[in-house]
């Protein structure tokens, strides 16, 4: 069996649906049309009445959603593209992220946003708005590297009593295959060594954990020991097992498709810099895509985010410290 | 003229539901003037939002609805609240921040709800808390409770918003029983309507979503009655969601920091500038429904209720930042940067 990324969330979906009443998935074309991306792919079919086409109304999407949860619901909304989740950002950081804080009721949905850059795209189809979201208290954003844990992750998301933002990376959707689907998986908010090595600490996640492996691999080749840390969830993000990693390299390397503006990047250094700084040897650096919006022709795409390249070129600059 | 059996019971009822309506009406209204007043000697933080003018649309709301049914209230509803089943402490605690108010000092003043009661807290963006009574009925649905309705309440500067179209939409398309109750105080903040919209009617964007309209006058009691009453039923019984407009005049500032010297002469001389508690009372006695003593004797009950209250309240503990639990999710283990 060979299961790709998307098929993981599919599958993961008509699990959730399966063992659970309570959840039902609601967003646009999501019904007959088995979603934009297929995620839903014959879910209406499989379960009547649970999988619902919605207007294409992103703030009352998630309001609904939040009402529901309210009633003791475990709603799924997918939001055709993350870029179109700030049409519902009001409901997903004033309502949903604050509903438990201010009343003890739990608010258990879960935002799936198919973010992340592909070719061809553009500024409104690409976007990485993860650091936005974790920016919120009230809320866990995920963010799954691997087929593994596309699919492990969401079901945890949608049992989780808090709101979970849930960045699917549409890259990855066809690309990344695995065998077989998961039985078990690593806690929520613990992150993973995607590959071990004592030079550097790479910390990352999503599409450029697979960027990050492939310069590794490159950098291997000169005998560079890379160690990569896949954060899984951005919020809550692991402090503990970064640390540790920082302290067996002593160099780091953070790396995020998203702006680099008060991103997850930033965090991490901010928390490596203040918590650990007697464990660096060298300065700690971060790559991200440039501060524009996405471009569309592939030749500028490939230059505005962070790639294998570019993320090699910045690994040699530390060593060279 | 004598009356048969029949005219006597339709009379005895109305006077019931009169009364009934008008005792919430009543007690909001005292509710808010103490309110009012300790924010003016400085007992309560923040701002104090008062439902002037707005009580009989207000009240009707509440005694339209059953126990079971979900009820998102908006800033001018302290009578809706209470016929709906809210106590006045509950009002008061969360006003004046205390520990063990529904919202326990993490939100104030008109902050306040339980939504395991059906009786929703809103949050300040106007027009967010529509889709969520329809995501509630949507539950209920699914659950295949029936009979039941959900009312959510905005003015009428919530029209203008996203939230609104997109809300009253989703409750069209979905055919659920919302109720969407718009108080058009003719004033939103300061803007007039003739900045908020450009239609003749608000009610005339009801077909616009292929839900039903009512119009009434707000500060009419037994017109409230009638429209929400006739909403409410329609909604309860398979007829969709409904839009109810009833034109009244917000008869304070939009908070008790604002003087409202905004509001013109002509519109407090109009007919919607008339008091809707002094309105129903008049009606009231002159249905023989009641005496001026007893309304004499329900005020002086009620403002002791409410002050009994208040000093209760101003004994009771106001929340403690070191022993507040700072943790935004319910899976506390899952908490993030715990700088404790």
């Amino acid at each position: 069996m060979n299961i790709t990324y998307l098929e993981a969330i599919r599958e993961a979906q008509a699990r959730a649906l399966k063992q659970d009443p309570r959840v039902f998935i609601y967003g646009q074309d999501v019904g007959a049309f088995g979603g934009a991306f297929k995620a839903t792919k014959n879910l209406a079919g499989e379960f009547p009445g649970r999988v619902l086409d919605s207007p294409i109304s992103e703030d009352a999407m998630v309001g609904l959603a939040v009402g529901a949860a309210m009633e003791g619901m475990r709603p799924i909304v997918e939001m055709q593209f993350a870029d179109f989740s700030t049409v519902g950002f009001n409901q997903i950081v004033n309502q949903a992220a604050t509903l438990f804080w201010r009343t003890q009721v739990a608010c258990p949905i879960t935002v799936r946003l198919p973010f992340g850059g592909t070719s061809g795209a553009g500024p409104f189809h690409s976007q990485c708005i993860e650091a936005i979201y974790a920016h919120f208290p009230g809320l866990i954003v995920m963010a799954p590297a691997t087929v593994e844990d596309a699919y492990s992750m969401l079901l945890e998301a949608v049992a989780l009593d808090d709101p979970v933002i849930f960045c699917e990376h549409k890259f990855l959707y066809y690309h990344l295959k695995a065998e077989k689907l998961p039985e078990e998986a690593l806690p929520v908010g613990r992150a993973r060594i995607a590959r071990e090595g004592r030079d550097l600490t790479i910390v990352t996640y999503s599409a450029m954990v697979h960027e990050a492996l492939a310069a590794a691999r490159e950098l291997a080749q000169d005998g560079w020991e890379v160690e990569i840390v896949d954060l899984r969830s951005v919020k809550p993000m692991d402090t503990d097992t970064i640390m540790a990693s920082v302290a067996r390299t002593g160099k780091l390397l953070c790396v995020g498709e998203a702006w680099p503006w008060g991103g997850v990047t930033a965090e991490v250094i901010s928390r490596v810099a203040s918590e650990g700084y007697g464990l660096l040897d060298v300065p700690p650096q971060r790559l991200n895509a440039k501060d524009t919006p996405v471009p569309y022709h592939p030749n500028l795409w490939a230059a505005h985010r962070p790639t294998a390249r570019s993320i090699v070129a910045a690994a040699r600059k530390l060593f060279r410290q | 003229m004598l009356r048969t059996a029949s005219e006597s019971a339709t009379g005895d009822l109305a006077a019931a539901t009169h009364l009934g309506a008008y005792r919430h009406m009543l007690l909001a209204r005292l509710l808010d003037d103490k309110f009012a007043a300790l924010y003016r000697a400085g007992k309560i933080q923040g701002g104090v939002f008062l439902g002037r003018g707005q009580e009989a649309l207000s009240a009707s709301i509440g005694v339209s609805l059953q126990k079971n049914d979900i009820f998102a209230p908006l800033i001018r509803d302290a009578a809706g609240r209470l016929a709906f089943g809210e106590t006045i402490l509950d009002a008061i605690r969360t006003y004046m921040g205390s520990a063990l108010g529904p919202m326990r000092g993490r939100d104030g003043n008109v902050h306040r709800g339980r939504p395991q009661d059906g009786y929703l807290p809103m949050i300040s963006h106007l027009g967010a808390m529509i889709s969520v009574v329809n995501g509630a009925l949507l539950a209920r649905r699914f659950k295949k409770i029936t009979g039941i309705v959900g009312v959510a309440c905005i003015g009428e500067g919530a029209t203008s918003t996203g939230s609104f179209h997109e809300a009253l939409n989703q409750a069209a398309v979905e055919k659920l029983p919302l109720v969407l109750i718009v108080a058009n105080n003719q004033y939103a903040y300061s803007t007039p309507t003739q900045r908020q919209f450009a239609c003749e009617d608000l009610a005339d964007k009801a077909p616009g979503y292929g839900v039903e309209a009512h119009r009434l006058k707000g500060n009419d009691l037994t017109d409230c009655l009638r429209g929400v009453g006739e909403a409410v039923k329609r909604a309860r019984f398979d007829g969709g969601p409904q839009l109810v407009v009833a034109d009244l005049l917000r008869l304070c500032g939009h908070g008790e920091h604002d003087d409202a010297g905004y509001v013109t002469q002509a519109h407090k001389d109009s007919a919607l500038g008339r008091d809707c508690l002094k309105v129903a009372e008049k009606f009231m006695l002159e249905e023989g429904w009641v005496t001026g003593e007893q309304l004499e004797v329900w005020r002086s009950q009620m403002i002791h209720e409410i002050e009994e209250a208040v000093a209760q309240v101003q004994r009771e503990p106001a929340p403690d930042p070191f022993a507040e639990e700072w943790q935004a999710l319910s899976c506390g283990g899952l908490s993030d940067l715990r700088m404790d």
